[in-house]
């Protein structure tokens, strides 16, 4: 029975391995002819020219860190707000547990709804706001043009929307783990509400709430459907908030359909680039929870 | 006039500050809810003694020592009735701030509970808390120093706090709540999760701190309010209303508390007859 379960459960995380390997190695090969006719000019080049054979991934890839990096700031100052709302008694404990159940339930929602809403509702009401700010502040680059529809803006707003839940129940459940005789013990030191939540229970639970904003940014990296229909799909690298942009997920949604084998083989080496992308976040987000876990915790 | 009802007197008729009382218990009810947890108990705090507080479960004597520093607060449905003058200011006067009342009485725990920081952070918490702006290296060493765990942590201060044993966990709390130089240190069984070496070095420190400290202690143990209390004061259980309502059944220096208490209570309890 025992050894029964222990096979199951190697055999599972095996799998997990293999699937992995097996993802790289088959995009890889795919990736492989363009790898060798366009070389490392591929990541730095900023045009997609299917005609001349043109093809580089700059834009993309500056689109899919700057939306995500935007994301990841608004989705994780809510986030992370929304936890610290839940759990620190601000709250009767019933209602909190109503609340964390919606946060939740944005996970549930299909990442094409976020889209449509996007369309129809957040741009209309995105565009005086950004008319406003182009108008009067316009000398800030992050201003710089005006919305004229899709653009980075309303696509990282609904990323940020979409990571909240991942951000908020992971840190909320970091922040619950505190054990009571922590908040006690700042509480005893005559700190106010306020400082035993900034003082001491973040940096309590800061490896909980990394490795949160961690998995948020990896989500916010690779999707995909809303992103397509929100950012604009324009080559270009503006730090425009209100500007067209793209991503590497949203280049590859919108252009496989049509692609000859040219554009394909192309689309694979972006691809690849976008894995690589999301295991380094990933694996610079576990260095640093692990160091951030040893600093702090030690053993408990 | 016997020395217990003196300390009544003097509890009672108050001038504190000439008999060196620095807080004054004058308890009428505490209620969690609808529950009387406890009710008369006028408990005064000598400076530089140990008051040890001390009686069976359920009898208050947490309860009272987390009163002395509106630790209380934190349970919503916490109700204190009553005066609790330090210094004879009521720390329960709607126009004190607990906050405020506890960066002068500190509190060491039951359970050792430092921060996950550095054992140097941890000290230096209460005195970056309090805007501290002087030697805070100095600070640091002296608070450890004071709470005789320095030769143990110095070449590791910028270690977790959690990497310490228990025993030199709960010295750190203690390092950690007199780096401030609070008036009053409140202990709540400091030594229930210490093993017996462990609870012998945080007495040691107890009679220590007492030069520079005024310190209250609750403790369930007998012998250790024994070795280190100056003044025991003996709490029971009345369930004579049908619930469990704790009070002070008398109050007076340890040794006349052992060996002639004058309530057969205190008496029974002390010979172990009932715990």
């Amino acid at each position: 029975m025992d050894r029964g379960f222990r096979g199951i459960a190697w055999a599972s995380a095996a799998f997990i391995l293999v699937l992995v390997v097996y993802i790289i190695f088959e995009i890889g090969g795919k990736a492989l002819p363009a790898m060798s006719q366009y070389g490392l000019g591929f990541l730095t080049s900023t045009t997609w020219n299917v005609q001349t054979e043109q093809f580089g991934i700059l834009p993309q890839i500056w689109g899919t860190l700057y939306s995500s990096l935007l994301a990841l700031i608004l989705g994780g100052v809510f986030g992370i707000a929304i936890a610290i709302f839940l759990t620190q008694d601000f709250l009767h404990s019933g209602l909190a547990a109503v609340f964390r159940t919606i946060i939740e339930m944005l996970a549930a929602i299909p990442s094409v709804v976020f889209g449509l809403w996007g369309i129809y509702v957040l741009i209309p009401l995105l565009r005086p706001v950004a008319d406003w700010l182009h108008g009067s502040l316009g000398f800030v680059p992050f201003f710089g043009t005006s919305l004229s529809g899709p653009g980075l803006a309303p696509a990282a707003l609904v990323l940020a929307i979409m990571i909240l839940p991942t951000v908020a129940s992971i840190s909320v459940d970091s922040l619950r783990q505190i054990p009571y005789k922590v908040k006690e013990a700042a509480y005893g030191m005559g700190t106010t509400r306020w400082e035993a939540i900034l003082k001491v229970m973040l940096p309590t639970a800061s490896s909980g709430i990394l490795a949160a904003l961690v998995l948020g940014f990896g989500r916010a990296l690779g999707e995909t459907m809303a992103l397509a229909m929100l950012i604009g799909n324009a080559n270009q690298i503006s730090l425009s908030l209100f500007a067209p942009a793209n991503t590497l997920a949203a280049l590859l949604a919108s252009s496989f359909p049509e692609a000859g084998p040219v554009e394909v083989r192309a689309l694979m080496y972006a691809a690849l680039a976008l894995l690589a992308i999301t295991l380094i976040v990933n694996a610079v987000g576990l260095a640093v929870m692990k160091f951030a876990t040893r600093k702090f915790e030690a053993e408990r | 006039m016997n020395a217990h009802s003196e300390m009544k007197v003097a509890a009672e008729v108050a001038a504190p500050a000439s008999l060196g009382i620095v807080m004054n218990c004058q308890l009428e009810k505490v209620f969690y809810g609808d529950f009387l947890a406890v009710r008369n108990s006028v408990v005064p705090i000598e400076k530089n003694k140990i008051t040890g507080f001390i009686g069976p479960s359920g009898c208050g004597k947490s309860t009272v020592l987390r009163s002395l520093n509106r630790m209380n607060d934190l349970i919503p449905i916490f109700r204190f009735e009553g005066k609790v003058t330090y210094h004879g200011q009521d720390i329960y006067d709607k126009k004190v701030d607990p906050v405020v009342v506890r960066r002068y009485i500190g509190m060491v725990f039951q359970q050792p509970n430092p921060f996950a920081m550095s054992i140097y952070d941890n000290v230096a918490f209460g005195l970056r808390l309090n805007g501290f702006k002087g030697d805070m290296d100095e600070r640091v060493e002296k608070a450890l120093h004071g709470a005789a765990i320095w030769n143990e942590v110095k070449d590791k201060l910028k270690n977790s706090g959690l990497s310490l044993s228990g025993g030199q966990q709960q010295r750190l709390c203690i390092a950690r709540a007199i780096a401030t130089e609070p008036d009053v240190l409140l202990m709540d069984e400091p030594c229930s999760a210490l093993d017996p070496i462990a609870t012998r070095r945080v007495e040691e420190l107890m009679i220590e701190l007492k030069e520079k400290y005024t310190i209250a202690l609750v403790t369930h143990n007998m012998q250790q309010a024994m070795r280190v209390a100056d003044t025991t004061a003996f709490f029971g259980v009345d369930i004579s209303q049908g619930s469990r309502t704790g009070y002070l059944v008398e109050m007076g220096p340890t040794k006349k508390i052992f060996e002639e208490p004058e309530q057969q209570l205190t008496r029974e309890y002390v010979r172990g007859e009932f715990s």
